[in-house]
């Protein structure tokens, strides 16, 4: 069994990251009933003695002591991670696991990547090396960090960059929430187009998400809670966006359902690595099948269903739904639209009772109307986790290659530019140390290759499809 | 003589416990429909292929179990040892944390080498507790990373080390429409790989079983161990013990060098197909009444149309007449979807076998040439009835069976080649272009010789 860690940066990392805590609990929880500490929960968590002295060895089996959570939590200002260890999950963190400062990254790249990179290198690098080192066989990082600001996006790249070099063996996947059209940061274009080209160059997966998608989500269920159909009630633990509380006497943040949504996203994405079932579907296995060319790496994604009816007997038909909503727009997790754009490859992750037959079944009934690359006509990656979430009997993840995130990095360009041409805002950038004009016109530039490519590949959809001539050979 | 099993990644290992689990219930069960004397004969024939006597008096399977992550090995040692009637040994397995992520080259250039002195130990192991080796059965999938590539490299570890024993492998080919996106390159690179080393492989199409579970058991919700419980029924048939010899006194103790001496004259042509029949619901069985006639004519038409089952068969496919030995009737042929043997082995289970009337089988106008239509067929008989079956016949073809499935694998992969999709993947782990363009060649090669037959 391997283990993950999740390296949580910024504002927005944190908050996800504080939101996926709490539902993995509540997860490994629903799974795991005689508490002991299985190598399931080993994935995400160590098992602590706290009464001993110092660190704490890790205990390996037997009863669960003390969790603490395989995570790394850096913020450059103090108020998120300060709220989180005075919250209900503050004994799952461990105070040799943070990294904050005072002042924060006043919404700019350069001083959350270039100066603050450089003040905590050392530190960060050997807060890494520890929970590596507590690791029996790392698998995975999982970085979490939002686009837009300074510290996720600037800070949170700059990491990404140190676990290439620290740990090249070790995966990359990144969930980076990407700014809406009206966003409140002005210089979200600059931030988000400098943070991309790390992510071009240095992560091994990124999951896309945006605000809006998650904000229609959430508007979605409010819509059905609301509307009170006869006979169908929900159970109100199954909502995608559902915090894991017992006790609801905290109020919930406002963020707090989108963050649920992403926080589901990545327990669903670990899910066969944790847990038994008839097909695994590890991370390397996701990497292997889902990125082709090395700079393709963008995963689109959606979960469904998004709650689940309190009905016990789940007709088939209702199954078949879960699979054609798992292709619809409104489920996916970015502003993008698949069926009508060219897929390069696509995973379907299914978890719960499940069986190959309705994966098929399902697989024969959508694939007509998905237009795939002609050297992958038939790519489809399928695993079947027999463990469901929790509320659910069954769920689908299902994460695609496609040429849909196309609009969305176009329309990144397009903002950036808007404020490049005018030098806006710009010398806030160029004052700080190590940051160059150039650093804008590379970055820039490794987004319109990157879009290029995703054009070359649109322009295949639809054309004839000779097959390539054979190998002859020689009766 | 003993079978040393080599159970390798998630699908060797789920399909072995289920093979396992339906020879023990064979054995057990009290549809013999025989003497008890055959029906002991049969137990200890049984028992000396595939077990080993414990000191617990539960017979321990001869198997390696081998994966590169733990989840699979586990869930398979707790579920046999849970049936009560058979259990793995608990140190017979081998395996690691991290899997191989579908990639073939991972299995086969890093896996492979780094693991290869502990899994050989293993084997060695086990072939040491057999009285006398009879060969090695390794059970696989060529879809994924480690069953494919640890699978093949294995199987060449087992030729290095076992030069004159007899190597079968069991090679499952997943679903047409994708578990994985680059299991063509897996299965391109696995299939050309074994061909070098192993006697033979004897191949289950993911989506064939499929169709059978269906069509004929009208499952209506079909898991991958309702699949694989099929797949090991249908290797049951032809594993369990037979007589070999049409007067045979004694059980064969033989079955894979019997085997491998009919059905492979020539290293060129190792695909081996399996047809059983007949296969439906258990709770049918007791309603329906087989006559050998009934079975061999449909066996033998499914042979000749090329069949994958036993409903849906056309029987408007014919051999060629003698008369017309001209090259067009090469085209005609094909035309007609006539499938063309080397050679064939049809194994029957159950009450009356000596009656059941083989001829049709050793008509020569299914054959190739090369051989004497006597030498070209064999029949193995048993009268003891096998799983709950009055009567069960097997067919294991080496014929134009896997010619299409074969060119379609290959034509698919090499079309994701020619866009060089993924190939950065495998050459991380030092399988270059060339090592493919080999693979591929190879391959064409076998395809072109299974065609002009």
């Amino acid at each position: 069994m391997t283990q993950s860690v999740v390296v949580q940066v910024g504002q927005c990392g944190n908050q996800v990251g504080c939101r996926f805590w709490d539902l993995a609990l509540r997860e490994h929880a629903a799974v795991n009933k005689k508490g002991i500490y299985d190598e399931a929960l080993s994935s995400f968590f160590r098992n602590v003695d706290t009464r001993s002295a110092g660190d704490g060895p890790g205990i390996y089996k037997g009863k669960i002591c003390s969790l603490k959570a395989r995570a790394l939590l850096i913020d450059m200002e103090e108020g998120v991670v300060n709220e989180i260890l005075q919250g209900p999950l503050r004994d799952v963190f461990d105070s040799k696991q943070l990294i904050t400062d005072v002042s924060g990254s006043g919404n700019n790249w350069a001083v959350g990547h270039k100066v603050y990179g450089c003040q905590y290198q050392e530190n960060i690098v050997e807060k890494l090396r520890k929970t590596a080192e507590h690791c029996d066989c790392l698998q995975c990082f999982f970085v979490i960090h939002s686009m837009g600001g300074g510290t996720g996006s600037g800070l949170g790249t700059f990491v990404l960059n140190l676990l290439e070099d620290e740990f090249p063996e070790v995966y990359r996947f990144v969930t980076a929430v990407y700014p809406s059209g009206e966003d409140d940061v002005i210089t979200s274009p600059y931030n988000s187009v400098l943070a991309m080209k790390e992510l071009n160059e240095h992560a091994d997966c990124v999951l896309p998400i945006e605000n809006e998608s998650l904000f229609d989500i959430v508007n979605k269920i409010h819509q059905m809670m609301n509307s009170g159909k006869l006979g169908s009630t929900v159970k109100p633990n199954s909502l995608v966006t559902s915090s894991a509380g017992i006790t609801k006497a905290v109020q919930e943040k406002p963020f707090d359902a989108m963050n649920n949504i992403v926080a589901n996203l990545l327990l669903n994405l670990t899910s066969s690595a944790r847990f038994e079932g008839s097909l695994n579907m590890d991370l390397n296995e996701i990497s292997m099948n889902l990125v082709p060319f090395p700079r393709l790496h963008y995963l689109v994604s959606s979960l469904t269903p998004l709650y689940t009816l309190a009905d016990v007997n789940v007709p088939s038909r209702r199954l078949d739904q879960m699979f054609s909503d798992a292709f619809s727009r409104d489920h996916q997790l970015i502003q993008a639209d698949p069926k009508h754009s060219l897929y390069l490859a696509c995973a379907l992750l299914v978890r719960g009772n499940v069986q190959v037959s309705d994966l098929r079944r399902n697989i024969e009934r959508l694939k007509p109307s998905l237009h795939f690359v002609s050297w992958n006509q038939e790519g489809w990656k399928t695993g079947l986790c027999s463990v469901p979430p929790v509320g659910h009997s069954h769920s689908l993840l299902a994460l695609a290659n496609n040429t849909c995130v196309k609009p969305t990095f176009m329309e990144l360009r397009d903002r950036f530019m808007r404020l490049y041409k005018k030098k806006a805002h710009l010398h806030h950038y160029l004052q700080v140390d190590g940051m160059e004009q150039s650093c804008f016109s590379e970055a820039v530039l490794s987004l319109s290759d990157l879009i290029e490519e995703y054009n070359e590949l649109d322009a295949t959809k639809g054309g004839p499809r000779a097959d390539p001539s054979r190998l002859k050979i020689a009766v | 003589m003993s079978l040393v099993t080599v159970q390798l990644g998630q699908c060797g290992n789920q399909i072995g416990r289920e093979v396992f689990n339906a020879i023990c219930s064979d054995v057990h069960g009290t549809h013999g429909l025989c003497s008890k004397k055959e029906n002991e004969s049969y137990h200890d024939a049984c028992k000396e292929r595939f077990f080993i006597e414990a000191e617990s008096g539960v017979p321990v399977a001869r198997a390696v179990l081998v994966d590169m992550e733990p989840k699979v090995i586990s869930q398979t040692l707790s579920i046999a040892a849970k049936s009560g009637y058979w259990k793995y040994d608990d140190h017979s397995h081998f395996c690691q944390k991290q899997g191989s992520g579908n990639n073939w080259a991972n299995g086969y250039t890093v896996h492979g080498p780094r693991h290869k002195e502990a899994i050989m130990n293993l084997v060695q192991k086990e072939a040491e507790k057999c009285d006398r080796l009879g060969g090695f059965f390794t059970i696989m999938s060529m879809a994924g990373g480690t069953g494919s590539g640890l699978g093949a490299f294995v199987t060449q570890c087992l030729r290095d080390a076992f030069p004159s024993s007899f190597i079968l492998n069991h090679v499952i080919w997943p679903y047409g429409t994708g578990e994985v996106i680059v299991q063509n390159y897996n299965s391109v690179l696995t299939l050309s790989h074994l061909y070098q080393s192993s006697d033979a492989l004897l191949v289950h199409e993911n989506d064939v079983i499929h169709k059978i579970c269906a069509q004929l058991m009208h499952m209506k919700q079909i898991s991958f161990k309702d699949v694989n419980q099929v797949i090991a029924h249908q290797l049951g048939s032809v594993f369990q013990p037979t007589y070999t010899a049409e007067d045979g006194i004694h059980y064969s103790r033989n079955p894979l060098g019997d085997l491998m001496e009919t059905l492979v004259p020539h290293p060129e042509f190792k695909m081996l197909g399996l047809r059983n029949i007949p296969q439906m619901p258990e709770n049918s069985l007791a309603y329906s009444t087989f006559s050998w006639p009934g079975l061999i004519k449909h066996l033998r038409q499914m042979l000749i149309a090329n069949a994958k089952m036993e409903e849906g068969i056309d029987w408007q496919v014919q051999p060629p007449r003698p008369g017309s030995s001209v090259p067009s009737s090469h085209s005609t042929n094909k035309l007609l979807h006539f499938n063309t043997s080397i050679a064939n082995l049809v194994i029957l289970r159950g009450k009356d076998t000596h009656s059941a009337d083989l001829g049709s089988f050793r008509d020569p106008s299914l054959y190739t040439s090369w051989l004497n239509p006597q030498d070209a067929f064999s029949a193995w008989k048993t009268p003891r009835a096998f799983n709950k079956y009055e009567k069960s016949a097997s067919l294991v073809s080496n014929s134009q069976f896997l010619l299409k499935p074969l060119d379609n694998v290959v034509r698919k992969a090499w079309n994701m080649f020619a866009s060089k999709a993924y190939v950065h993947q495998y050459t991380k782990y030092g399988i270059e272009e060339e090592d493919f363009l080999d693979s591929f060649t190879a391959l064409e090669q076998v395809i072109s010789s299974y065609t002009i037959l």
